[in-house]
C-alpha cells in the first residue's frame, strides 16, 4: 500500500494507483474530461492538473501513479487559474449553443463549466465551420463541438475493433475523422453508435427523427403502430429520472399510448419467433450438416461487422432477420390482416436501444411486406425526449396492456436485451425440442454477465452443444480469427456488437461506465423471473401465428418474411 | 579568454566521414572495445562520474538515465539516437552526423553494452535526407569492418514534425504512429520504444561518449562549469558577424559566445537581444550576459540552454514582431494531443498577431502573460510548456517594446 496527502487527508491506496483513484479514496472529486471509466488513460484534456510538492508543474491525476508520501494539492490558486483557462480555452473553440444541442444538460463540458463558473471568457469565440457529416442513417457528426479527448476514437478501435475513426491534421486544425477523412458511410462503420456514448459532449449523436414521428402521429390517415425492443424498458426510466428498472412495463405501454401511439405491440413477440426459427435453423444445419458454428443475426451492428470484416463467414450467420425486422415484416401483413387495417397506412414505428436499427430498417431488401417494413425507428433516448416533452408524471400513470396478436412475450424475450440472452433463450426451447423432456432449470447462467467471452456446453440427451457468447466486437473479432482460422468447434455462436448487449447499445441512455450496463443486466433477468412463461416455444401468440400463417418453422411463408440474406461490404480502404 | 575546445567535434576536418579506416586511424572504436572488457555496471558509473548531462535540452544525467535502463528487466531493450535536430538555427547534430558519424555510433553501441541492448535506432531529421544516406553508408562499413559486433543500428528518418524531437513522440514516430508525446511517466527508460526500456539520447550526448571512456570521467568533469561539464557545440544565426559554429567549454559565457567568437553584431549596430536554445528558448537582454553557456546557470536567469542555437538581435530587429512569428510556428507545430497547447499557442498567436498589428491593449498583454504561465506549468509536454517562453521572456524584459505597440 502506499502512502500519501491530498488536501491534507491521508489515504492509503494499492501501489501503481492515480491520484485520481486516490483521490476519489480520500473522498475528493477531480474533474475530469477526457478520461473514461473502461478505457486507457489519455492525459491530454489537463483538466485534472493538481499540484504535487515537490514538482515545478502541474501532474495530471489521471495518469500519475502515487508515491509513497506524496502530497497532493487538488484546489490551489494555481490549480484553479490552470482549469478555468484550460476550459475557457475548449470554450472558446466551441459552438456557444447549448439550449439547441442534443446534449444540453448531459454534457460534461458543460457540467465543468458550471462548475468553475466560467462567465466571461477572455479569448474570442471561434467556431470552427465544420459541415455535420449526415452521411449514415444512424449517426451524425458535429466537428465543431468535438473536444478532441479521443474517447470515440478508443471506443471504435479498442472496444469494437472497428477502426472508423482517427485523428487528420496536428495542433488547433486536429480533428477527428472516419478513414482518410471521408464521409463516415465510406468507413468501416458499423453504426454501433458506441462513440456516442464515449462521447463527452453533443459531437457524436443519434440521427434524431423524432420529428418524422410527429408528422405521422399528426396525420389522419396514418394508423401508428409502435415495438419496442426488450432492452429499452430496463434503460428508459434513466431517461425520465427513475432508477434503471424501474419504470414498469405496462406504465411504458400507456406512456406510449399518450404521446399518441395508436397500436402498442412488442419486438419480444418477434424475439421468440426468432427462438423457434433460429432454433430450429441451428437443429437443421447440425442433423444436415450445414456450416457450423451459426452465429446470431440480431445485432445489426455485428451484421455489418460480419459483413464488412468477415465476408467469408456470412454463410455461418443464421439466415433469421433480427425481431426488429421480422415484426416489420409481420404488422403489414399477418397484423394487419388479423386487425383489418390496411397495411398501406400503417406506419411502424420500432423503438430500439440502437443506432445501426436505422440502418438496418433501411436496408433495400427490407420490404417483404410490399411495404417498407419498418418506417421509422427511434432510440431509446428519443423517446426519452418525447416523455419529458409529455409533461407525464410516470409515477402516477396507469398501466395499460398491450395491444393483441403481437404484444405476448416470455423471458425468453425479454433475455434478448443481455449479452447471452439469445443464447439462454434458445437453449430453452432447443433443449426441449430435441430432449422431449420439460426443462427443470431454465436458468442457464454459464452464458450471463460482462465477461467478454463465454462458453458453455450442454448435453441435449447424449448429443453435446458447444456454444460461445461474445459481446463487443473486439471479442467479436477474437471469436471470428478462431472460426476463420477452424481453431474452434463451436455449434453456435451469439455475438452483440455492444458491450452488454442490447442494454448498452448505442441508442441507450448516455452510459459512460460498463457498471451501468452490468445494472440493467440484473433488471434484465430480474423481468424474466418474474415473467409466468419463460421460454419462448410456450408463448400463445407464437403459437398462434404458426398456426394460422407460418404453419412450420424454417416453412415456405418463414423464408418469405422472416429470413433473409447477406453480402460483402466492400469498404474501399480496407 | 574563450577559445574553442573540441570533444564531440574533435574528427570535424581531419577525416573523411565515409572511410571508416580514417575514423580507426584517430583511434576509433577504441573507446567501445574499452568498454566491452568493462562491467556494464562500470561503464554506467564512469558516465555518471563524468556528469555528463543530455545535450538535447533537458540536461538529465546521461549515466542515471542508463542505470534506469540497466536496472529494468525486460527481455529487450533499445538504443535510441535523437536526430531529429528541428529546433531552428540549430545544427550541431548536422555537423556531427555529417563529418563523424562513427563517434556517434561509438557512442550509442557503448551505450548498448552499458544497458544490455542489441538494436539501435537513429531518428534522423526527415530534411536530413543526405544526412541519412551518410549514416547508412557508415553503418554497412561498420557492419562489413565487425566493429559493432552484435549491436546493430537502423537508421529511420521523421516526416517533418517539430514535436517528435520530444522524446516519447519520437519513440510514437518509431513506431509507426502519429507523432505525438506519450504522458510519463512511465519514463523511456523502463517503458520506452515498444513498451521496453529504452534511451533516448541525442546527437551531441552520445559523441561525447567515445572520449569520457578514453580519456576518463574526471578529465571530462573538469571541463567548463562543475554542474554541467564538458563543451557546447553553439551554433550563431542572425545579426552576429560570424555567423558559424563553435565548440566551447561549458563555462564561455554568452557575452564570449557574441563577441568574441561571433565577432559581435555587424555594421556598428547595437546588440538589442539573444535567443538562445532554439525557437523555444527565452530572450535575454545584455543585462544577462556573462551567463555562462551551462545548463544550471541559464535556469537561474529563467532562460535555458536548450540545443544552443545562438540567435542574436541588433537594435534594428522588432522584438514583438519577431516574437509574433514565433508563436505562429508553435501554432503550427503543436501536434494538438494536449488541450492548453493544442488551444494556447493559436490563441498565443493571436493574442500576439493582435498586439503586434497595433490593436492590442494592456487587457491583452495581461492575457497572454496569464496562458502562457498556465501553458507553462500544464501542458502534456515540453513543446507545449516551452511555448510561451520568447513572449514570457520578452514581456518580462523588453515590456516597453509591447506598451509602444498598443492602441
Amino acid at each position: 500500500m502506499i502512502n500519501l496527502t491530498i488536501d491534507g487527508i491521508q489515504v492509503s491506496v494499492p501501489k501503481g494507483s492515480t491520484i485520481l483513484q486516490a483521490a476519489a479514496q480520500a473522498g475528493i472529486r477531480i474533474p475530469t474530461l477526457c478520461w473514461h471509466p473502461d478505457q486507457a488513460v489519455k492525459a491530454n484534456c489537463r483538466i485534472c492538473v493538481c499540484e504535487v510538492e515537490g514538482n515545478r508543474l502541474l501532474q495530471a491525476a489521471c495518469s500519475t501513479p502515487v508515491t509513497d508520501g506524496m502530497v497532493v494539492k487538488t484546489k490551489t490558486p494555481k490549480v484553479i487559474e490552470a482549469r478555468t483557462m484550460i476550459l475557457e480555452l475548449i470554450l472558446a473553440n466551441h459552438p456557444q449553443d447549448c439550449l439547441n444541442c442534443i446534449r444540453n444538460q448531459n454534457c460534461e463540458l458543460q457540467d465543468l463549466a458550471a462548475e468553475y463558473f466560467i462567465r466571461d471568457n477572455p479569448f474570442e469565440n471561434k467556431t470552427r465551420g465544420y459541415e455535420l457529416d449526415r452521411s449514415t442513417p444512424s449517426i451524425v457528426r458535429d466537428q465543431n463541438k468535438c473536444v478532441l479527448c479521443r474517447r470515440c476514437i478508443d471506443a471504435c478501435s479498442v472496444t469494437q475493433s472497428v477502426y472508423a475513426l482517427g485523428l487528420e491534421n496536428r495542433g488547433v486544425s486536429s480533428m477527428v475523422v472516419p478513414t482518410l477523412g471521408e464521409p463516415l458511410i465510406e468507413s468501416p462503420c458499423v453504426m454501433c453508435g458506441q462513440c456516442i456514448h464515449a462521447c463527452p459532449v453533443g459531437a457524436i449523436y443519434e440521427n434524431e427523427q423524432i420529428d418524422e414521428l410527429l408528422a405521422a402521429i399528426a396525420d389522419p390517415d396514418k394508423v401508428v403502430v409502435t415495438q419496442i425492443a426488450p432492452a429499452v424498458r430496463v434503460a428508459l426510466g434513466e431517461e425520465i429520472g427513475m432508477k434503471t428498472g424501474d419504470l414498469p412495463m405496462e406504465v411504458l405501454v400507456n406512456g406510449l399510448r399518450q404521446v399518441g401511439f395508436d397500436y402498442v405491440l412488442h419486438t419480444n413477440f418477434t424475439a421468440d419467433l426468432t427462438i423457434i426459427e433460429e432454433g430450429n435453423e441451428l437443429l437443421k444445419r447440425l442433423k444436415e450438416g450445414g456450416t457450423l458454428p451459426m452465429f446470431t443475426s440480431c445485432s445489426p451492428g455485428w451484421i455489418n461487422f460480419c459483413e464488412t470484416f468477415y465476408p467469408d463467414l456470412i454463410d455461418n450467420l443464421s439466415t433469421c432477420k433480427s425481431p426488429q425486422q421480422m415484426f416489420g415484416a409481420l404488422v403489414k401483413t399477418y397484423w394487419a390482416e388479423k386487425m383489418n387495417i390496411d397495411p398501406g397506412n400503417i406506419y411502424s414505428v420500432s423503438i430500439m436501444p440502437c443506432t445501426a436499427k436505422k440502418y438496418e430498417a433501411s436496408r433495400p431488401e427490407m420490404c417483404d411486406s410490399g411495404y417498407r417494413d419498418v418506417d421509422l425507428v427511434l432510440t431509446t433516448r428519443e423517446i426519452g425526449r418525447l416523455f419529458r416533452m409529455s409533461g407525464i408524471d410516470f409515477s402516477k400513470l396507469a398501466p395499460s396492456q398491450f395491444d393483441p396478436w403481437m404484444g405476448q412475450y416470455t423471458g425468453a424475450a425479454v433475455i434478448f436485451g443481455a449479452t447471452g440472452g439469445v443464447m439462454e433463450a434458445a437453449l430453452r426451447t432447443v433443449y426441449e425440442i430435441v430432449t422431449e423432456q420439460e426443462l427443470q432449470d431454465v436458468n442457464f447462467r454459464m452464458v450471463r454477465g460482462m465477461e467478454g467471452i463465454k462458453e458453455a456446453e450442454v448435453d441435449l440427451n447424449g448429443t453435446v452443444v458447444k456454444v460461445a457468447v461474445a459481446h463487443g466486437l473486439s471479442n467479436a473479432r477474437k471469436v471470428m480469427d478462431q472460426v476463420r482460422a477452424g481453431q474452434c468447434d463451436y455449434h453456435f455462436i451469439e455475438i452483440m456488437a455492444c458491450p452488454g448487449g442490447c442494454i448498452g447499445g448505442g441508442g441507450q441512455p448516455i452510459t459512460k461506465a460498463n457498471a451501468k450496463r452490468a445494472e440493467r443486466i440484473d433488471a434484465i433477468y430480474i423481468e424474466d423471473e418474474g415473467l409466468p412463461i419463460r421460454k419462448s416455444h410456450n408463448n400463445p401468440e407464437v403459437k398462434m401465428i404458426y398456426n394460422e400463417l407460418l404453419h412450420e418453422p424454417l416453412g415456405y411463408k418463414s423464408h418469405e418474411l422472416l429470413h433473409t440474406h447477406y453480402q460483402f461490404k466492400n469498404k474501399k480502404y480496407l | 579568454m574563450a577559445e574553442e575546445q573540441r570533444i564531440v567535434l574533435r574528427n570535424y576536418g581531419k577525416i573523411d566521414p565515409l572511410k571508416i579506416d580514417d575514423y580507426i586511424a584517430q583511434n576509433g572504436y577504441k573507446s567501445l572495445e574499452k568498454a566491452r572488457a568493462m562491467d556494464p555496471k562500470a561503464v554506467i558509473d564512469e558516465v555518471k562520474k563524468s556528469n555528463l548531462r543530455g545535450r538535447g535540452g533537458a540536461g538529465f544525467n546521461c549515466g542515471q538515465k542508463w542505470s534506469f535502463a540497466y536496472q529494468a528487466q525486460a527481455d529487450e531493450k533499445y538504443v535510441v539516437c535523437n536526430a531529429d535536430e528541428g529546433e531552428p538555427g540549430t545544427y550541431k547534430d548536422r555537423l556531427i552526423m555529417e563529418n563523424d558519424p562513427h563517434t556517434l555510433f561509438e557512442g550509442m553501441a557503448i551505450c548498448a553494452h552499458a544497458i544490455g541492448a542489441k538494436k539501435g535506432y537513429i531518428y534522423c531529421r526527415g530534411e536530413y535526407p543526405y544526412i541519412v544516406e551518410i549514416l547508412k553508408t557508415a553503418i554497412s562499413q561498420a557492419k562489413e569492418k565487425g566493429v559493432l559486433g552484435d549491436f546493430d543500428i537502423e537508421v529511420r528518418s521523421g516526416a517533418g514534425a517539430y514535436v517528435c524531437g520530444e522524446e516519447t513522440a519520437l519513440i510514437e514516430s518509431l513506431e509507426g504512429k502519429r507523432g505525438e508525446p506519450r504522458f510519463k511517466p512511465p519514463y523511456p527508460p523502463s517503458e520506452g520504444l515498444w513498451g521496453k526500456p529504452t534511451i533516448v539520447n541525442n546527437v551531441e550526448t552520445f559523441a561525447n561518449i567515445p572520449v569520457i571512456m578514453d580519456k576518463g570521467a574526471e578529465w571530462f568533469a573538469a571541463i567548463g562549469v562543475p554542474s554541467y561539464p564538458g563543451t557546447k557545440v553553439v551554433t550563431l544565426t542572425g545579426d552576429v558577424n560570424n555567423r558559424t559554429f563553435f565548440e566551447v567549454p561549458t563555462h564561455t559565457t554568452i557575452r564570449e559566445v557574441i563577441y568574441k567568437l561571433g565577432g559581435g553584431t555587424p555594421g556598428g549596430k547595437k546588440f538589442k537581444a539573444v535567443q538562445i536554445g532554439g525557437t523555444s528558448g527565452a530572450f535575454i537582454p545584455e543585462s544577462q550576459l556573462d551567463t555562462p553557456i551551462a545548463f544550471d546557470n541559464m535556469s537561474a536567469i529563467g532562460a535555458t540552454l536548450g540545443s544552443g542555437a545562438v540567435f542574436v538581435l541588433d537594435e534594428t530587429r522588432e522584438i514583438v514582431d519577431t516574437v509574433t512569428r514565433i508563436t505562429g510556428f508553435f501554432e503550427h507545430e503543436s501536434c494538438g494531443k494536449c488541450a492548453p497547447c493544442r488551444e494556447g499557442t493559436a490563441r498565443c498567436a493571436e493574442l500576439m498577431e493582435k498586439i503586434n498589428a497595433g490593436l492590442g491593449s494592456q487587457k491583452d498583454l495581461n492575457l497572454l502573460e496569464k496562458l502562457g504561465r498556465v501553458m507553462t506549468y500544464s501542458c502534456l509536454c515540453g513543446l507545449g510548456q516551452a511555448a510561451p517562453t520568447p513572449a514570457l521572456s520578452t514581456i518580462k524584459h523588453f515590456r516597453a517594446d509591447y506598451e509602444a505597440k498598443f492602441i
